[in-house]
């Protein structure tokens, strides 16, 4: 066990393994997700700032350990719902990194052709149903798509659900939760919650706006089996997440993570000031970064040298380029576009 | 041709629909053991068990918000809810999610999920169960609103809700489900954005739709009897609206008189006065009235409720404004 500075005012216990010994392949194959995730991040907030990206701007910069992890601990068949900070998910998923790309330039395209934008990404051909923007709002979504798995006969498919410490405090989240955690006694709820706590909901962090910062604890409260983890290392969170789904798979019961995690850039793309948080803070977080930690240990397994670090990043870049250009290049959506799917059946649309 | 109550017209059809698609469930407070407040659904969980006909907690945003996520896998939830009224607790649930995916996923999901129940007063329930929400719900592209005002328009609606491919708020009435009329044997649907004729005449055209339909009906009744024929429209859908069949009878009586149960300020009669004005204003002989609910929270008092809501003397009192 290795106590894990929480934030300023807060500190949570965190349960770390011993390094389980995923293959050193699985572990390079991760480090090469997690790393162009993080070039994708930094190249939609250069695009963002040359104004090429609209709207809001969420970026998952320091939490990639999380989605790597989980999204290495679930099958093809397995479905996902998650907030507005989503780009990670889909990219992880295998959606066209040009086709996400586009959708944050709301060029037609776009996986949702333009009209969801940054917030609300979806590819439910992979088994992705969508980023949400309001807060906890989704989390009853994915409690009913979870009973939905086990309705028809059975099965061992799982729902899992990303959120963030800011949905915690939401009537949303603690009415899914009692649902889930009811239909959980019938095995009909294979619901797997992923909290990723990046230690702030937007600019509050979890003490000021928590009563019981352990957070996990609630998840008790509902008669959901949880965990708490270190959210910056990703063997930590594929060990803990591949046991917890295994449970769900065969019960379906839901369960539940606390990943304690970081988030590097603000809240948004568009906040320049970041009064609630120390840049020391910051610098804390970064000394633990996911990508680092990784490579340091993919170095010492003699996986990785300079040579391969760096075309590994060549590599990253490049398909973000190619991302970019394909956005660029691509048409804006046709103004007919406006008024389709907005109802299933377009005759039904308003006389 | 059988006559049904409301109330069974609305059981039966869920029965038929539950039989004919496994995928339909039912789901809501006090559906299953209790069988439901209004009784729409005694029981059903006798007939197709706990897992097809869900007693939620009182929990709206929790299993609304669970239905939304059951129909976008692909099942066909019929939510119900006590009262409209504490549709509000899910209204985030309803209006930025149900109404929304489709269009923010580029069609990629949809959800098909009836959310049925009581709405507008019942007697003396005051303010917090009394409310009348059409315009609320028919303000938002993504949702269908239907309020059928007959047990046969309730069974063909509700059809038409079940099979349908995106989110339906299916306004009823406390004082509708004990309503007796003919209801067709054969399998038929009402389709949405057709209204219906209740009545013929030349001289001015009633426009409304739900509870407030009958007492139209017994003032056109009435002032039939003093030599002005009413060609009453029962709107059946308020979204999509058929404006098409109002101005077609406008364009005959050159009058018009809109009635709801809610409160006149940005309301259904509004919105229908609105496309009159857009589409027929120089058909018009004379300004159309709207007969509203009173601009207040429902009161308790019987006496003060009575005077809250439209009735049959508004009616005709608006009427004989119109015609003079």
């Amino acid at each position: 066990m290795t106590r894990v500075r929480v934030n300023g005012d807060g500190q949570a216990m965190v349960r770390k393994v011993e390094h389980p010994g995923v293959d050193t392949d699985v572990l390079l194959e991760w480090y090469r997700s997690m790393v162009f995730v993080r070039h994708f991040e930094e190249q939609a907030e250069r695009s963002f700032r040359r104004g090429k990206v609209g709207g809001y701007l969420h970026l998952y910069i320091g939490q990639e350990a999380v989605a790597v992890g989980v999204l290495g601990a679930i099958r093809d068949d397995d479905i996902i719902f998650a907030s507005y900070r989503d780009h990670a998910y889909v990219l992880l998923r295998g959606t066209d990194p040009g086709a996400v790309m586009a959708e944050l330039y709301g060029k037609a395209t776009g996986v949702c052709k333009g009209k969801g934008g940054s917030m609300h990404l979806f590819d439910v051909q992979r088994g992705f149903y969508g980023g949400y923007g309001v807060v906890g709002g989704h989390l009853p979504l994915a409690a009913g798509a979870a009973y939905t798995l086990r309705y028809d006969h059975g099965g061992d498919r799982v729902c899992v659900c990303f959120l963030g410490d800011g949905a915690m405090n939401t009537g949303a989240f603690h009415e899914a939760l009692n649902l889930a955690g009811l239909w959980g006694h019938d095995g009909l709820c294979p619901l797997v919650l992923v909290v990723e706590n990046n230690q702030y909901g937007m600019g509050t962090s979890v003490p000021r706006s928590s009563a019981v910062p352990a957070l996990a604890s609630r998840f008790d409260a509902y008669d959901i089996p949880n965990e708490v983890c270190d959210g910056m290392d990703p063997e930590v969170v594929y060990d803990v997440v591949r046991r917890g789904v295994d449970e769900v798979r065969r019960t379906g019961r839901p369960w539940a993570v606390e990943t304690l995690t970081y988030r590097y850039a603000a809240h948004g793309a568009a906040d320049l000031l970041q009064p609630y948080r120390a840049k020391t803070e910051v610098q804390e977080w970064r000394q633990r970064d996911p990508i680092a930690q990784t490579e340091q240990r993919l170095r010492h397994a003699g996986a990785l040298d300079d040579a391969k670090v760096e075309a590994i990043a060549a590599e990253a870049e490049r398909r973000v380029q190619e991302a970019v250009t394909f956005a660029e290049a691509s048409p804006e959506p046709a103004p007919g576009e406006l008024y389709t799917d907005v109802y299933g059946d377009e005759r039904q649309r308003e006389r | 041709m059988p006559e049904l109550t409301y109330r069974d017209a609305l059981k039966s059809t869920l029965v038929q629909e539950m039989d004919r698609d496994p995928r339909v469930l039912l789901m809501g407070e006090d559906i299953g053991v209790y069988g439901g407040t209004f009784l729409v659904t005694e029981g059903l969980l006798a007939r197709y068990g706990p897992k097809r006909v869900i007693d939620t907690p009182i929990s709206e945003a929790g299993f609304i918000g669970c239905g939304i996520g059951m129909a976008m896998l692909g099942l066909r939830p019929v939510i119900e809810v006590m009262t409209w009224n504490f549709s509000l607790v899910a209204a985030d649930q309803i209006i930025q999610n149900a109404a929304k995916i489709r269009y923010f996923s580029g069609g990629q999901a949809g959800v098909p999920m009836v959310i049925r129940g009581p709405n507008g007063a019942g007697v003396q329930l005051s303010a917090q169960h009394s409310q009348a929400l059409e315009s609320l719900y028919g303000y938002f592209p993504g949702l269908f609103v239907a309020a059928p005002a007959t047990p046969a328009d309730a069974r063909g609606l509700l059809r038409t809700a079940i099979r349908g491919s995106d989110p339906v708020i299916f306004l009823e009435n406390a004082s509708l489900y004990g309503l007796r009329g003919e209801v067709p044997d054969e399998e038929y649907t009402v389709p949405f954005g057709q209204a219906a004729v209740a009545r013929h005449g030349r001289d001015v055209t009633l426009v409304t739709h739900g509870r407030t339909l009958h007492m139209t009906l017994a003032a056109a009744a009435q002032l039939a009897a003093g030599g002005v024929e009413s060609d009453v429209i029962d709107l059946r859908t308020l979204r999509p609206l058929d404006m098409a069949t109002v101005v077609e009878s406008v364009r005959r009586t050159h009058r018009a008189v809109v009635i709801e149960d809610q409160g006149g300020l940005y309301g259904v009669a509004g919105e229908v006065m609105a496309g009159i004005y857009e589409r027929a204003f120089d058909d018009l002989d004379a300004p159309v009235v709207r007969v509203s609910g009173e601009d207040v929270p429902m009161p308790y008092a019987r006496t003060l409720e009575v005077l809250a809501q439209p009735n049959e003397a508004k009616i005709m009192e608006a009427v004989r404004r119109t015609v003079a």
